[in-house]
């Protein structure tokens, strides 16, 4: 008995998906668990697992084509090993069988369950269309095609997703003898373009800059480095401290935390704090809960978990996103100074760079320090002026005076 | 000496005593408290059953009467036995009332005869029906399903004997020679149907300028049309301000709706049929402070809880159509939701019916509340009188009428006039729950020589390719 392989629920408002690599082919058995396809989604990759054992009998989606959610991606057979016929043929993805792979992807769909629980209107506009059904974005009930969903993709000048992939996975240059490369975007990566744009469209965004003097923390850390390491599992390392300072000051400046929804202004009674991690991919957010509540160690084992899990594109859905303020560290590849731009809807984005020795002045004396330059990204239609410089220096006097953390001041 | 149950259903009518069975199955311990002697509320005693075993009987009579002759039946000397025909409606009411008892003892269902007071969220206090002590339940839930009761006419007082509610309709001693049916809804027009059927004058007094306002105006038309041939008189745009009984019948006073033009009308009987209230009297809500909306109905959310915690209420005493099929399925949703599932009442697919003949059918919206929301929208009608079917039945007074979205042919409404209206808009409820679109029904192979056919065909005319017209 054969068993579809679904995409599964992708997470509030995501209904598509693409996918990004199959981790087996046709004729590899697989057991319950194991991991078969990876789909990539605006927000994050992740990974569908098999729901039983068997054989991979059927790749209904190459890599790169899209699926909506409840879609079928294959079909994993009963193990004996018999891959169904016009798939087998289809599998590799040469050019030359490129036409003869439409129809056989359009016709032996007797396959296509999605397909036979969708009507009879459906049925017919998918064959004259010569359209994958797993490629539709579906709303009908259970995951079944509505007419207006597959009229909609015919509108959006469907791709019908076969002919697209063809030239196997997107990411690898089609046109290697010439002096340009032209590479798809990801879906990701796109939808991080969306989101730059949005942000600096919709928010007033300028950037006020102040400099830290990061003495005092460096010997901090270094007092206790072995002893908290010792008790606690994890290094001491600065993030915890700008973490606890963006809070002390984000409790005094609460614009600073909130976010505009049309003609309201929300604050937020809570701090969901955004650290953002450059992948391979790209930059995501993950976002660390109540950060307020959680100590140096809580803060230093969440951001070195979500940092790993990131980078492995292991990220679940939820954890990307809510968060109400953002740090983002452009010191660990190098940067001196920089305008980070916000993370919408927030309205605020605290910006970390390299520490470099300078030399500052001091009572009068010039002293080489360790100093680091701040930045604070803001949206001026809620955040005033006065609020974003007096939020830096606290944050400021916070890292400089770290007694000043424990004291909320 | 208290007792406790996991939910208190009060009411025993089809919203009632399905969810008490609904809470049973899902492992609840139940009780339904009704203080009518029998269970199944208005539906099974005086509304939906009755009436509709009175249609059915005095549709044979007037098929027996008129009807018989072309099919190359030769009667001769029928009769009516209405004494009978009272009798055999009054079977099928006992019938399916102990039929419900059963169920209860079956589900293991506890029926307390009695009249129920709240007297404070989570707690009841039950007077017995047979005089006994008051009784008090502890509940965990507690479900408002006390229905609704016919609305008064001010100025025309029932006495269910010369001026009659929907109730003494059903009961009626002998067949009045004129009977004035004052309220031109579904109500009105069955009751009438079965008088005028055996041998009644029937004359309907409305308010507004048609009848049946909910439904579909074109359709509404064509029912007026229909029953005007079957001898109805309607009066529109008349209201009636007074009424004087005597021996001899009663006098109505009527007026333009408008106000203006007095006139007398003269009946033997009146039936007042303008509607339904939400009926909660004795119940002590206001004690309790569960808020009634402006037009006394329990006021609830989207998950049936009224402004106390631990109360629901769904039905006819709440907000929506008063249907009874419409007050089990929440009542079913309703238990569902507090045993933790998540079902959902799609409201848009709720069919509704007048069994008068041809029945009216309908789900979903009408031309008017689409064109009032600007929506763009396809018609497509197929007439009986080209349906094999009903010509093979003599029966072609009708038609179906399906409305569909111009961009993505979603179904979004069909209305029906026609023989067994009724059954078929099971398919179109069926179809808009999936999201059909007019193409899907037109494509699914309809039995031939069905009137369902009618169906296909108007979904066929949608897209401007029906066959047989």
């Amino acid at each position: 008995m054969a068993t579809e392989i679904r995409v599964p629920a992708l997470g509030e408002s995501v209904t598509e998906a693409t996918v990004a690599k199959w981790l087996k082919k046709i004729g590899d058995s697989v057991a319950v668990d194991d991991p078969i396809v990876e789909l990539e989604t605006d927000k994050v990759t992740l990974e569908v697992n098999a729901t039983a054992s068997g054989t991979i009998t059927e790749i209904a989606v190459p890599e790169g084509g899209n699926v909506g959610v409840g879609g079928i991606l294959g079909v994993i057979g009963d193990g004996t090993g018999k891959p169904a016929q016009p798939a087998a043929k289809s599998a590799p993805e040469k050019v030359a069988p490129a036409p003869e792979k439409v129809a056989a992807v359009a016709k032996s769909s007797p396959a296509s369950p999605v397909l036979e629980r969708s009507g009879p209107a459906v049925r017919r506009l998918v064959e004259e269309n010569k359209l994958d059904p797993s490629a539709v974005a579906a709303s009908g009930k259970d995951g079944r095609l509505t007419k207006g969903d597959v009229l909609a993709q015919l509108d959006r000048g469907a791709a019908p997703a076969a002919p697209q992939p063809v030239p196997a996975s997107a990411k690898v240059p089609r046109l290697p003898d010439q002096r340009e490369q032209r590479v798809r975007m990801t879906r990701l990566r796109k939808r991080i373009a969306e989101r730059l744009k949005e942000a600096q469209n919709t928010a007033a965004m300028l950037t006020t800059f102040n400099e830290a003097d990061m003495s005092e923390v460096m010997a901090l850390r270094e007092r206790y480095r072995n002893s908290f390491e010792k008790k606690h599992g994890v290094r001491l390392g600065f993030m915890s401290f700008f973490v606890k300072a963006c809070i002390v000051a984000l409790k005094e400046l609460p614009a600073a935390n909130g976010e505009i929804d049309s003609d309201d202004i929300v604050y937020k009674n809570y701090y969901d704090i955004g650290v953002a991690v450059g992948t391979a991919q790209g930059l995501v957010v993950p976002v660390l809960r109540d950060a307020d509540a959680r100590s140096f160690a809580d803060i230093e084992k969440a951001i070195a978990d979500l940092g790993k899990r990131a980078r492995d594109g292991k990220l679940g859905l939820d954890e990307l996103s809510g968060g109400t303020f953002t740090i983002t560290n452009g010191g660990v590849y190098g940067s001196l100074m920089s305008t980070p731009i916000l993370n919408p809807p927030q309205s605020a984005i605290l910006g970390m760079h390299k520490i470099d020795k300078r030399p500052v002045v001091v009572d009068d004396k010039i002293e080489i320090r360790p100093m680091m330059y701040l930045a604070l990204s803001y949206d001026h239609r809620i955040v005033d002026g006065r609020e974003a410089v007096t939020f830096l220096v606290r944050v400021k006097e916070c890292i400089e005076d770290p007694q000043r953390i424990l004291l909320d001041m | 000496m208290s007792e406790s149950f996991d939910i208190v259903i009060i009411g025993g009518g089809p919203g009632g005593y399905v969810a008490a069975i609904r809470a049973a199955q899902l492992g609840m311990r139940a009780a339904c408290i009704e203080k009518g002697g029998t269970l199944g509320g208005t539906c099974l005693n005086i509304g939906c059953i009755p009436s509709k075993a009175l249609l059915q009987s005095s549709e044979k009579f007037e098929q027996a009467t008129h009807s018989f002759a072309a099919h190359g039946i030769k009667l001769s000397g029928v009769e009516l036995d209405l004494a009978a025909m009272m009798a055999r409606k009054d079977k099928v009411v006992g019938d399916l009332t102990k039929g419900v008892e059963f169920l209860f003892k079956k589900n293991k269902v506890e029926w307390i005869k009695g009249a129920a007071r709240i007297a404070a969220p989570g707690k009841i206090v039950v007077q017995p029906a047979d005089g006994a002590a008051p009784r008090e339940l502890e509940a965990k839930s507690i479900v408002i399903a006390t229905g609704s009761d016919s609305l008064e006419l001010p100025g025309v007082a029932i006495d269910e004997k010369q001026i009659v509610s929907s109730t003494g309709a059903l009961s009626l001693a002998k067949v009045p020679e004129h009977l004035v049916v004052v309220g031109g809804g579904y109500i009105g027009l069955e009751m009438g149907s079965v008088w005028r059927r055996l041998g009644a004058k029937v004359t309907v007094v409305e308010f507004l300028e048609r009848i049946t306002p909910n439904m579909d105006a074109e359709t509404g038309k064509m029912l007026q049309r229909v029953l005007t041939k079957a001898g109805f008189v309607f009066k529109l745009t008349t209201k009636v301000v007074g009424a004087k009984t005597s021996k001899a019948g009663v006098t109505l006073q009527l007026e333009n709706a408008a106000g203006g033009g007095a006139s007398e009308l003269k009946a033997d009987i009146v039936l007042v049929a303008i509607g339904r209230r939400p009926y909660t009297d004795g119940l002590g809500l206001q004690d309790v402070g569960v808020a009634l909306d402006n037009k006394q109905r329990v006021v609830v959310d989207s998950h049936y809880q009224t402004n106390i915690a631990g109360i629901y209420a769904i039905g006819d005493v709440i907000a929506g159509p008063m249907l009874a099929h419409k007050a089990e399925d929440e009542g079913t949703v309703l238990v569902e939701m507090l045993a933790g599932q998540k079902p959902h009442l799609n409201y848009d697919a709720v069919p509704a019916v007048i069994y008068t003949w041809p029945e009216v059918a309908s789900v979903g919206k009408t031309e008017d509340e689409l064109k009032d929301a600007g929506a763009a929208y396809k018609v497509g009608k197929f007439p009986f009188t080209a349906n094999s079917r009903a010509r093979t039945n003599a029966d072609t007074d009708g038609f179906v009428k399906i409305l569909a979205d111009a961009r993505t042919d979603r179904v979004l409404g069909v209305h029906i006039i026609g023989p067994d209206a009724g059954t078929m808009i099971a398919e179109a409820a069926l179809a808009m729950e999936y999201g059909a679109s007019s193409e899907d029904i037109a494509r699914t192979t309809h039995a031939h020589p069905t009137l369902n056919e009618a169906v296909k065909e108007a979904a066929l005319a949608v897209d401007g390719r029906a066959i047989h017209i």
